[in-house]
């Protein structure tokens, strides 16, 4: 697999990588991959998510998480066969909010009272921005703890992933404070979503874009870099996911598209390869191509459109059995391979 | 696996609402959009209700400005009485409609301005459902009202999950009426006595969370929609019944993909319990089944003989496509089986992945093709 070294990492100051995309375009992947990337030999690294939908659990089939970190794998190994530990963490609002609640006030029967009455639920559902703050705040807790802190078994992190909500939300979820202040101008939460802030904005948080070669997804990318910068928050890198094998080369591409192949040529190399060959399967072959060919031309027009943002982009392959732990550190390798860790 | 017989969905007169649901971008608009499209040049009088259209697809249905009512679709080529309207959601504005109708204008005015409602109606993750619900009522009632339409079609929100759909509009409404509210309205009404020493540990304490100013907002906000409570949770309550009935359907859309399909069952199972009638499965963007026979393996071996004399052999990658095309169209296979066999009985049709993006009525006519299985 690493035919080729790797390459110098691009994000060497950053302590949050925070990974976003349109739905379905890979980014919780892409977020276990780049985890699996960053825990070199001797670092600690977290995954967060925050979607509540388990989707590490079901990426490592491993149980269901608990709101609490847990080791889940052994980081992509190096040359010499060494890595460093991954955790994962599973960020439910509920639980932090009660969390925070414990944290700043004592609760005892309150606790229970508040539940009853659906003040969780409101604060956690429904109260607009709250739910984030909670959830971006214990992401930052993770980044921001302190070496020998007041717990003595907490695991200090060299870098915290997020999973984050996709693209169409990350907005609303990153900016608390905007969408917070005409909501809660004073109090606790406030200045907790100050903090947040800080620490979002400054060059120790990178938010990654998960994109496929697709115009939607593409497009709401673009609308993604220009929104975050608008907010004053660190793009980092393109992900680009779900590639379709470049099995062919460019001229092949262009020949196969325009029936310009040579069909006898093809049915002598089938049949030196020793396979069973007759007129219909060489048609049936270069038909395949062609589909593929029509793809990979509107594919290198969004290539071209992705380019134009002149950011670093990253480039991850269509696996095609699908993602288990082993295609996770194959995706992890190539990451590294390319440096975004 | 039976057979979603699409078209005799379409042409059954009986059929008033057809509702596409799923996980986000497994291509509910797309279906939406196709199927009023096909039942309107089959001779329905159609309206689609589209939530967030891609940007090409919305200009090429005259939708991209967002008004709020249903616009005549150009280009339809109808059969009989056909016509299709098409209309993309505003959430904010249908909120906003739904307070100015109930309330007196003053008393409007001032939910329309309160801080707490402009966030709650541009941003809390339920609204969107909430009104597409809303929105669907008010199209049924016109439509009952004034036949300007026999057929409905509902595409649904980008949710996380399919079941936010059904649950997040039972989940304002019973927050809208609940007994926080109550709890929140009781100091502004007055009687002391209501607030025993419970509650105040519970304004206390949603205070210390949200900060005294938002706290204030929401007090106002609930004292002036005091009001509309009822309504609120009857016009929730009159949508849920119509998803119940006889005239409605409901298509599950889901990609061949592990996540999308264990959604779909999970909606699938739903649409059971609440006796909602589903009509069955859209497995949208299967990869296109290879050609020939060739095995994977055979290929790749193939490949790997051409490639030790020629590293560029055109032959070789043809092969290797081919391979990989297998093996995905393989998995995806397993995948459809796993969920035919935990829910037999669910009528399911298929629709190939295009080349490119559908953004046009041509798009959308192939489409609709691929659902009622032509050709
Ligand atoms: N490089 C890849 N090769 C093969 N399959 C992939 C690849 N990347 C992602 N997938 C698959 O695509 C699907 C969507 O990926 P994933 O769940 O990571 O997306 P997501 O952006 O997190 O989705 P959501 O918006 O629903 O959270 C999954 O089934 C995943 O296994
Ligand atoms: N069968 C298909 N073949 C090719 N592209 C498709 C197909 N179905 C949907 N798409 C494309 O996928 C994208 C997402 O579809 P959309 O209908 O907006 O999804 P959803 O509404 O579920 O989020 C759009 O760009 C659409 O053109
Ligand atoms: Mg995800
Ligand atoms: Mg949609």
């Amino acid at each position: 697999m690493t035919a080729y070294p790797d390459r110098s990492p691009d994000w060497p100051q950053v302590g949050l990588h925070v990974v976003t995309g349109k739905g379905g375009t890979g980014k919780s992947t892409v977020a276990a991959a780049l985890a699996l990337a960053l825990a070199t030999t001797g670092k600690n690294v977290l995954l967060c998510e925050v979607e509540g939908r388990q989707g590490i659990a079901k990426m490592f089939d491993v149980d269901p998480l608990p709101y609490e970190e847990r080791r889940i794998a052994k980081g992509a190994p190096d040359e010499s066969g060494r890595a460093g530990q991954v955790f994962a963490l599973h960020i439910d609002p509920e639980s932090a909010l009660l969390e925070y609640l414990a944290m700043y006030y004592r609760l005892g029967r309150a606790g229970r009272a508040l539940d009853r009455f659906g003040v969780i639920d409101f604060a956690t559902t429904i109260a607009p921005g709250v739910r984030d703050v909670l959830l971006t705040g214990k992401v930052y807790e993770a980044v921001q703890r302190p070496r020998g802190g007041r717990k003595k078994d907490q695991v200090q992190y060299d870098a915290v992933v997020l999973d984050a909500p996709p693209t169409g939300r990350i907005g609303q979820f990153l900016n608390v404070n905007s969408e917070l202040a005409g909501l809660a101008k004073v109090g606790p939460v406030k200045s907790q979503a100050d903090n947040i802030m800080n620490l979002l904005r400054s060059p120790r948080t990178a938010v990654h874009l998960v994109t496929i070669l697709e115009e939607m997804p593409v497009q709401e990318t673009s609308d993604a870099v220009a929104e975050l910068r608008a907010a004053g928050l660190p793009v980092g890198g393109v992900v680009v996911n779900l590639v379709r094998p470049q099995a062919l080369s460019a001229a092949s591409l262009a020949q196969v598209r325009d029936d310009a192949v040579d069909l006898t040529a093809i049915t002598s190399q089938l049949t030196r390869a020793k396979v069973d060959v007759d007129a219909e399967l060489v048609a049936s072959l270069v038909d395949e191509g062609r589909d593929h060919a029509v793809r990979r031309q509107l594919e290198d027009e969004q290539r071209a459109l992705v380019a134009a943002e002149d950011l670093p982009t990253y480039e991850l392959p269509r696996l095609a059995a699908g993602i288990d732990r082993g295609a996770l550190l194959e995706l992890a390798q190539l990451l590294r391979q390319q440096g975004l860790a | 696996m039976p057979v979603l017989d699409v078209d005799a969905l379409l042409d059954d007169r009986g059929t008033e609402i057809i509702v596409c649901c799923g996980s986000g971008g497994v291509g509910k608009t797309t279906t939406s959009a196709a199927l009023a499209l096909r039942a309107a040049e089959r001779g329905r009088k159609v309206v689609v209700l589209t939530i967030d259209p891609a940007r090409r697809l919305a200009q090429s249905m005259g939708i991209e400005k967002l008004d709020n009512t249903p616009r005549p679709v150009a280009g339809i080529e109808a059969s009989g009485d056909g016509a299709l309207d098409a209309m993309m959601l505003d959430m904010k504005r249908t909120f906003d409609e739904v307070v100015e109708s109930q309330a007196t204008p003053e008393k409007a005015k001032q939910i329309l301005e309160n801080p707490f409602y402009i966030a709650l109606s541009s941003s809390f993750a339920g609204t969107q459902e909430y009104m597409a619900m809303e929105k669907l009522g008010q199209l049924h009632r016109e439509a009952l009202g004034q036949g300007t339409y026999d057929l409905i079609v509902v595409d649904t929100p980008p949710s996380r999950s399919a079941l936010d759909f059904l649950d997040a509009p039972e989940r304002l409404s019973s927050f809208l009426d609940g007994r926080l509210i109550r709890l929140l309205v009781a100091p502004a009404r007055g009687p002391a006595r209501l607030m025993t020493a419970g509650l105040s540990v519970v304004t206390n304490a949603l205070g210390k969370i949200l900060g005294g100013q938002m706290l204030r907002d929401v007090q106002t906000f609930v004292t002036a929609l005091d009001t509309l409570f009822g309504s609120f949770r009857q016009r929730a309550e009159k949508t849920f019944a119509l998803l119940q009935a006889d005239g409605t359907a409901f298509i599950v859309v889901a990609a061949p993909e592990p996540d999308a399909l264990r959604e779909a069952a999970y909606f699938v199972d739903r649409l059971t319990d609440d006796d909602m009638p589903l009509a069955g499965l859209v497995i949208n963007r299967a990869s296109p089944s290879a050609r020939t026979e060739l095995s994977a393996e055979e290929a790749i071996a193939a490949a790997d003989r051409l490639r030790a004399q020629d590293s560029s052999s055109l032959t070789a990658g043809l092969l290797q496509l081919h391979a990989d095309r297998v093996r995905i169209v393989e998995r995806e296979q397993r995948l459809r089986e796993r969920f035919a066999a935990s829910h037999p009985q669910v009528p399911t049709t298929v629709v190939p992945a295009m080349a490119g993006d559908v953004h046009d009525l041509d798009g959308l006519r192939e489409i609709g093709r691929k659902l009622a299985d032509e050709e």
